[in-house]
């Protein structure tokens, strides 16, 4: 059982990953004028949901198999997720908006935000991992 | 559901000839080139090749030009032959012929010698000339001195105060005040010594207005009669157009920077037989006097030329802005010695008080103005007054001042920019001959910027400066509230760092030349030469200098040459050797007049293998490609004196010695450009199929064009008939809403009538196309295919899923169907005359205009009279009535809906420009519709409450509005990119713009009446360049069809001391930029978030200035001079309607203000924040300018404060849109029968929006000033005389800021809260 819940949230984890790694290449594609803001952003808005949802099953995967360590480890990231979303102005066209992402420095944060994720993710790939282990040993 | 009623317009005929519109298109489409770069064609000869070198043309070659009048010749002459007499080396200049140095700007610009005065620009140019030969004023007490004498009046103690004792509001003059005659002084003739360079320093002065900043306003009290005057020469006279000045002053300061031997000359005396040397001011004349120029010089040149000429005033001046700029070039022929930083010193270095006072320094003149930013429209041309004596200027824009104390802080005239400031040790660096020299060059591809070379450095010497040039408009745009310094500088003087941009602006003086833009695409299309030698030149280049943008300027300045008929294959064939020197002759030779072929067929002087010799000589001695280049450069650019036979090829076997010299005076490589951009449009233009191009240079010609593609080492061009897309015709939609609501309002007959008398003068050519949509709870189409007897509606009903009935005919060509569109424009009102439909499918009617517009791009104008309720896009009510007047929070700034934003973004993509008209009397959710224009580069116009009887103050507004938004120049499918020296970044844009990159905007349209604004950010140390530089580049396509760049450029110096960030803070800037910014914070955080956040930004100025800069222990509100109007505009943006808590502000009012100071350019903006109030009923003519024949007084500005007003008076309050004057009940009969014409103040009628046209000198005084003020304006404001005790006086008192309000504390109470919270 354990070890299905951790197998679950490498199998999310890595799916994270992976989106982490895709927001900083089509960002850094914008900082360098690859692509253009409007492209860029309507394809990372796609994905604000898919990563949000990804991030609350992990949390709630904790929560329900009672890994209160991890659980508080996942909990904040996931709350920003939401609240970020639940943030967004009306008007605009979601967490990225092509009319402001070059204003007041949001590439940049929006940047070292999905730096920061990525890291925090891979920290979570290898506590899954150490956890999937034990738990398959212990069985 | 879909359905299609056709009919009701008319016969139902099916139009024929379709695709006659597609025709048209493409056969009116010029060849590739042309069509790419400007006319390929179109280049006739413009100019008599004698006239580039050497040889001016003869006065007789102008048959047309007026007559000189004695009044105006002297100017022109005056100055010729100043440089001629400089140069005694040189060979001896026949009278008739340009001095060597003196003419390179200005020769090109052939303005006949007395040919049209000059307008408006000339306004600013305001001198003193003292008649005869210069003589020294006697006696004339520096300025400081000068003020000093004057009583120091306790400012708020102004005489005849508001309600105070009718006091005679000028004092008397004192006793040895020269009272100016009233008749325009004439300028002495022939005797009289006038140089354009002074333009400005005399003119500050005199009349006792102390314009320049520096100058201890303070000081004054603006009733203080000028006695300025009383000590110069009795016979001072103040002359226009700025030509007159004692030109012997103009020299003294290069006299001591003139390091390379040329005597400087005496200019004491006139040299009327220098006819045909068109003296420095030629810069500012080409302009004015284009019209009739250019029809002399190029009889040859295509009619539609021309006109596309004067449409594109500013970019097709390369040189001198007239008034601004005009001293530029002269800085390079009078520095010639010297070069022009290092003229600076020279004031410096002499104490200023010791110098004549008639000769200020001149020379030193020069150098402030290429920075100084003219207001384009206002009595700007004053702002040039400001920064004269620069020494002065630093001084006193850092001079502490205490704002408590201090009551009189307004220049007597609108402030101008400071002229970044540099500092003593860089003008002592400037001042060597050997100075640094450093250039600045622009990079093209993703990573790179501009890049600053410094060479040549001197040991000990760190620093030099560069000042970019603005290429096209004539004067910058650009303004830039501040001296870039560290990052932890500005951090420690706590002010934004940004530029405000004015692209587009309207240049007041039409045109003669073709333009940089154009020739840039010139540039582009010669580097596209056949021979693919280039391409191959370009490659070795590239190699060998290794400095893409240098080449690419380089080669940009090459290539065009090399391609001359004769010269071009032989050099062309011999690449190696082309590279530099070849070249640089080949050009050379090919400008001098003797007959270009010959020389290039024979390269006498200039054997291939030498010049390339040279060239690897020079590479290897200097090592710094950029030299190379700007050896080349720099040979261009001194074409007289070089191109004499025998010192040419001498001076090139001496390449380093020729370079360093050349180099030491020649700094501004710039200059060159724009020396060669000049040239280049008259150069037989070649046409070839197969194009290439450098690579390197791709991105500075042609940013964004879809028609290059790359192939290659090098780029290939595609040619017309291949390309992806030709320019874009001039297609304009207008999308009217018919909805009962905008019937009642009655705005449509208006618009009708307007674009009736409007059709001829829409901009555009013979593929201009229109189209016409109207709405309501449907969509209306109209076929106005050429053949139907009527136009014929197709109404759509299907909001739902908006399709378009019918392709190709909705949108026609103007030319062939213009008489339906008129006949449907005198239809229309009636149409919809009795319409019930009270809803508005905007959001569907927008969809359809977008599906029709794409294929093409365009303008769309939309007229929208009410929230819209129905489809896509509608729009709930969210204005709470009851909150208006909240203090607390403003709810609903920002969008509802990203509908509106997202249609921009596609518009934009698609290089639609959307204009919203917003005509509603109730709320319409403006904060969601502006997102259409916001993103789109679109105009937001609002009329609140319009009715075309109840309100007419608004309908006159919207008539206004809509004639100058009709006429008004337009630029298609536009790009701006920004570019800045590495180290900074732009954080955050601001204007209707869309950025696609990092620092490319889109602008599917770009109109002369919107500005920009970039806030910037250091990321990277400065400290290892010296400057720091801007470029915005603009890439559009004119009505005409014709793709253009206009570039403006600004150097500033990097500085190292925290005062010196103080001594360059353009306060008027910096009140933009904050104000842009906390617009965005209220929008994001909440008005009261902004509201504090611009408190606080005085507060720390307050602080940061306090702790750092000040030594003195001074209790009190001080900041240095150069900021002291700061917490004035603070506390009158805190009272806008977009910042105002507590007065009841309508929220639409309240997001169109805000999208006003997001788009408004920045002298407009002043006037909507700070209007310009003057006393009038005492205006003299003390300081007044002298314009052409007429006599503009200049009137003291005054506070805004109702303590300044009294009865007795009649004051003008300029609002920049508007003008109120306001009468006073108890104003003088005199003032009333003479400029009002009425016999007194009962009898004036209420409500009054003219002044009669009396023939008294007193009206005829104020409708000269009152005219001179709306010169420069986009379009005319309304005036509106106010009496006393009329209602509309509230107006007039609400825009007095300095007093309390609903709004807001008074400033004196505003002080003391700064006060109180800088303690803290």
């Amino acid at each position: 059982m354990e070890a299905a819940v951790f197998i679950l949230s490498l199998v999310d984890c890595c799916a994270l990953i992976f989106l982490a790694v895709y927001f900083i290449i089509t960002l850094s594609d914008l900082e360098c004028d690859y692509i253009n803001a409007r492209a860029c952003c309507s394809k990372l808005n796609k994905w604000v949901i898919p990563e949000m949802i990804g991030q609350c099953l992990s949390t709630m995967l904790m929560l329900v198999s009672l890994h209160w360590f991890i659980f508080l480890l996942n909990f904040p990231v996931a709350v920003w997720n939401i609240y970020r979303y639940v943030k967004v102005p009306m008007g605009n066209m979601g967490v990225f908006d092509p009319t402001e992402i070059h204003n007041r420095g949001q590439l940049k944060s929006h940047m070292k935000e999905a730096m920061i994720k990525l890291g925090y993710h891979l920290l979570c790939f290898f506590i899954y991992l150490y956890s999937m282990i034990l738990a398959l040993i212990n069985d | 559901m879909r359905g299609v009623l056709s009919s009701t317009l008319g016969a139902c005929e099916k139009a024929s000839g379709a695709d006659d519109k597609q025709q048209l298109c493409t056969s009116v489409l010029p060849t590739d080139c042309a069509v790419r770069g400007g006319s390929t064609q179109s280049y006739p000869l413009m100019y008599h090749p004698a006239t580039y070198y050497g040889t001016p043309p003869p006065p007789h070659s102008y048959p047309s030009k007026p007559p000189l009048s004695s009044s105006q010749a002297p100017h022109y002459y005056h100055n010729s032959h100043v440089p001629a007499q400089s140069h005694p080396g040189a060979p001896a200049v026949p009278p008739g012929s340009a001095p060597p140095h003196a003419q390179y700007g200005q020769q090109l610009q052939h303005v006949p010698p007395g040919s049209a005065p000059p307008r408006a620009q000339y306004g600013q140019q305001l001198q003193h000339v003292p008649p005869g030969s210069a003589p020294p004023p006697p006696a004339a007490a520096p300025p400081h001195a000068q003020y000093g004498q004057q009583p120091q009046q306790n400012p708020y103690a102004a005489p005849g105060s508001y309600y105070g004792h009718p006091q005679p509001y000028s004092a008397p003059p004192p006793p040895q005040q020269q009272q100016y005659p009233l008749t325009p002084a004439p300028v002495t003739a022939v005797g009289s010594v006038s140089s354009q360079y002074g333009t400005h320093s005399h003119s500050g002065r005199p009349g006792g207005l102390p314009v320049q900043t520096g100058a201890p306003l303070h000081h004054y009290s603006p009733v203080c009669p000028p006695c300025g005057y009383g000590t110069a020469p009795g016979q001072q006279q103040t002359v226009l157009n700025g030509q007159a000045h004692g030109t012997a002053s103009t020299h003294g300061p290069y006299s001591a920077a003139d390091s390379s031997g040329h005597t400087p000359s005496s200019t004491g005396t006139p040299s009327p037989g220098h006819h045909s040397a068109p003296p420095s001011q030629y810069g500012a004349y080409e302009g004015t006097s284009g019209p009739s120029e250019p029809a002399q010089s190029s009889s040859s040149s295509e009619d539609e030329d021309l006109e596309e000429d004067d449409e594109e005033a500013g970019a097709t001046l390369p040189p001198p802005a007239p008034g601004t700029a005009s001293p530029v070039p002269n800085s390079y022929d009078s520095l010639e010695g010297g070069s022009y930083p290092d003229s600076e010193p020279a004031p410096h270095s002499q104490p200023y008080s010791g110098l004549p006072p008639a000769a200020p320094p001149h020379g030193y003149n020069l150098q402030p103005h290429r920075y100084v930013t003219a207001f384009p429209a206002c009595p700007s041309c004053l702002r040039l007054w400001g920064p004269q004596w620069v020494p002065e200027l630093e001084l006193e824009s850092l001079q502490p001042i205490n704002l408590l104390q201090e009551r009189c802080l307004l220049p007597p005239r609108p402030l101008g920019a400071p002229e970044p400031n540099l500092s003593p040790e860089l003008q002592k660096v400037n001042c060597s001959p050997e100075a640094a020299l450093c250039c600045t060059c622009l990079l093209h591809g993703a990573k790179a910027r501009v890049c600053v070379c410094v060479l040549g450095e001197r040991a000990g010497e760190r620093e030099s400066i560069i000042c970019g040039m603005d290429l096209k408009t004539k004067d910058f745009p650009l303004y830039s509230d501040q001296h870039p310094p560290n990052q932890a500088l500005l951090n420690k003087a706590r002010l934004p760092l940004g530029l405000l941009l004015h692209p587009f602006r309207d240049l007041q003086v039409p045109p003669h030349t073709h333009t940089p833009a154009g020739t840039s695409s010139h540039t582009c299309r010669y580097l596209l030469t056949p021979a693919g030698t280039s391409s191959h030149t370009c490659r070795y280049l590239l190699t060998h200098l290794q400095v893409p943008p240098h080449t690419c300027r380089y080669l940009l300045t090459h290539l065009q040459y090399l391609l001359t008929p004769a010269g071009t294959s032989s050099h062309l064939q011999v690449p190696p050797h082309t590279p530099a020197g070849t070249s640089s002759h080949t050009c050379r030779y090919l400008l001098t007049p003797a007959g270009t072929s010959s020389h290039l067929q024979v390269p006498p002087h200039t054997p291939a293998g030498t010049s390339s010799h040279t060239c690897r000589y020079l590479l290897t001695h200097l090592q710094v490609p950029p030299h190379t280049c700007r050896y080349l450069l720099t040979h261009l650019q001194v074409p007289p004196h070089l191109l004499r036979p025998a010192g040419t090829s001498s001076h090139l076997q001496v390449p380093p010695h020729t370079c360093r010299y050349l180099l030491t005076h020649l700094q501004v490589p710039l200059h060159t450009c724009r020396y060669l951009l000049t040239h280049l449009q008259q150069l037989p233009v070649i046409t070839s199929n197969t194009i290439v191009r450098c690579r390197s240079c791709r991105t500075y010609i042609n940013p964004s064009s879809p028609s290059w593609t790359s192939g290659g080492g090098s780029v290939t061009c595609a040619t017309g008939s291949t390309m992806l897309r030709p320019p874009q015709p001039a297609v304009y939609l207008f999308v009217l809403d018919v909805s009962h609501n905008a019937v009642e309002a009655g705005y449509l007959k208006y618009f009708c009538d307007c674009l009736l008398e409007n059709l001829d003068s829409l901009p555009g050519d013979a593929r201009t196309r229109v189209g016409f949509l109207t709405f309501d709870s449907t969509i209306h189409f109209y076929n106005l295919q050429d053949g139907l007897s009527q136009p014929h509606m197709l109404v759509v009903s299907d909001i739902d899923d908006v399709f378009i009935p019918s392709h190709d005919n909705l949108m026609v060509s103007l030319k062939e169907s213009k008489e339906l569109v008129k006949e449907l424009l005198t239809s229309l009102p009636s149409m919809f005359a009795h319409t019930r439909e009270t809803q508005s499918a905007l959001g569907p009617a927008l969809q359809a205009a977008y599906k029709l517009m794409s294929p093409t791009g365009g303008r769309v104008s939309v007229f929208q009279s009410q929230l819209p309720t129905l489809g896509a896009g509608q729009l709930q009510s969210r204005e709470d009535p009851n909150q208006r007047s909240s203090t607390k929070v403003v709810q609903h700034l920002g969008p509802a809906t990203d509908f509106y934003k997202k249609l921009a973004l596609d518009c934009s993509g698609q290089q639609i420009g959307v204009d919203l008209f917003l005509l509603s009397s109730q709320y319409s959710d403006l904060s969601s519709l502006a997102c259409m224009s916001k993103y789109s580069a679109g105009s937001i116009f609002y009329y609140p409450s319009f009715h075309h009887i109840h309100n007419p103050a608004q309908l006159e507004k919207f008539q206004r509005d809509l004639e100058r938004y009709l006429t008004r120049k337009i630029g298609f499918e536009a790009v701006m990119r920004i570019r800045c020296t590495k180290g900074l970044s732009i954080h955050t844009f601001h204007g209707n713009l869309f950025v696609r990159s990092t620092d490319l905007l889109s602008l599917a349209n770009v109109n002369p009446d919107s500005a920009f604004a970039v806030q910037m950010s250091i990321d990277d140390s400065l400290a290892d360049s010296s400057l720091a530089c801007f470029q915005a580049a603009l890439l559009y396509t004119s009505s005409k069809g014709k793709r253009r760049i206009r570039v403006h450029t600004l150097c500033l110096p990097v500085v190292t001391q925290l005062s010196d960030v103080y001594a360059g803070a353009d306060v008027q800037a910096v009140t933009c930029l904050l104000a842009n910014m906390a617009i965005d914070r209220s929008v994001s955080s909440g008005l009261s978030d902004a509201r504090d956040a611009l408190v606080n930004a005085v507060v720390d100025l307050v602080c940061a200035y306090r702790s750092s800069v000040s030594s003195l222990q001074q209790s009190g509100l001080v900041l240095p001079s150069s900021m002291r109007l700061f917490p004035l505009y603070i506390l009158a943006l805190l009272k806008q309607k977009a910042l105002r808590t507590g007065t009841s502000t309508r929220l639409d009012e309240r997001v169109f203000a805000m999208c006003q100071f997001k788009s408004e350019p920045l002298p407009q903006l002043l006037r909507l924040l700070h209007p310009d109030l003057y006393r009038l009923d005492s205006i003299s003519d003390q300081g007044a300018l002298h314009l052409n024949d007429t006599i503009v007084p200049q009137p003291q500005l005054l506070h805004l404060s109702a303590e300044r007003l009294s009865r007795d008076g009649a004051f003008l309050l300029d609002c920049g849109s508007v003008l109120y004057m306001w009468v006073g009940r108890s104003c003088s009969d005199m003032f009333l029968r003479d400029v009002l014409g009425v016999s007194d103040y009962a009898s004036l009628p209420p409500s009054m929006n003219h002044i009669p046209e009396l023939l008294t000198p007193l009206s005829e005084r104020i409708r000269a000033f009152l005219d001179w003020l709306q010169e420069n304006r986009s379009c005319s404001c309304p005036l509106h005389v106010i009496r006393d005790d009329s209602s509309a006086k509230n107006i007039f008192f609400q825009h007095l800021v300095e007093d309390s309000s609903d709004s807001g504390p008074s400033y004196h109470d505003f002080l003391q809260q700064i006060l109180q919270q800088a303690s803290k």
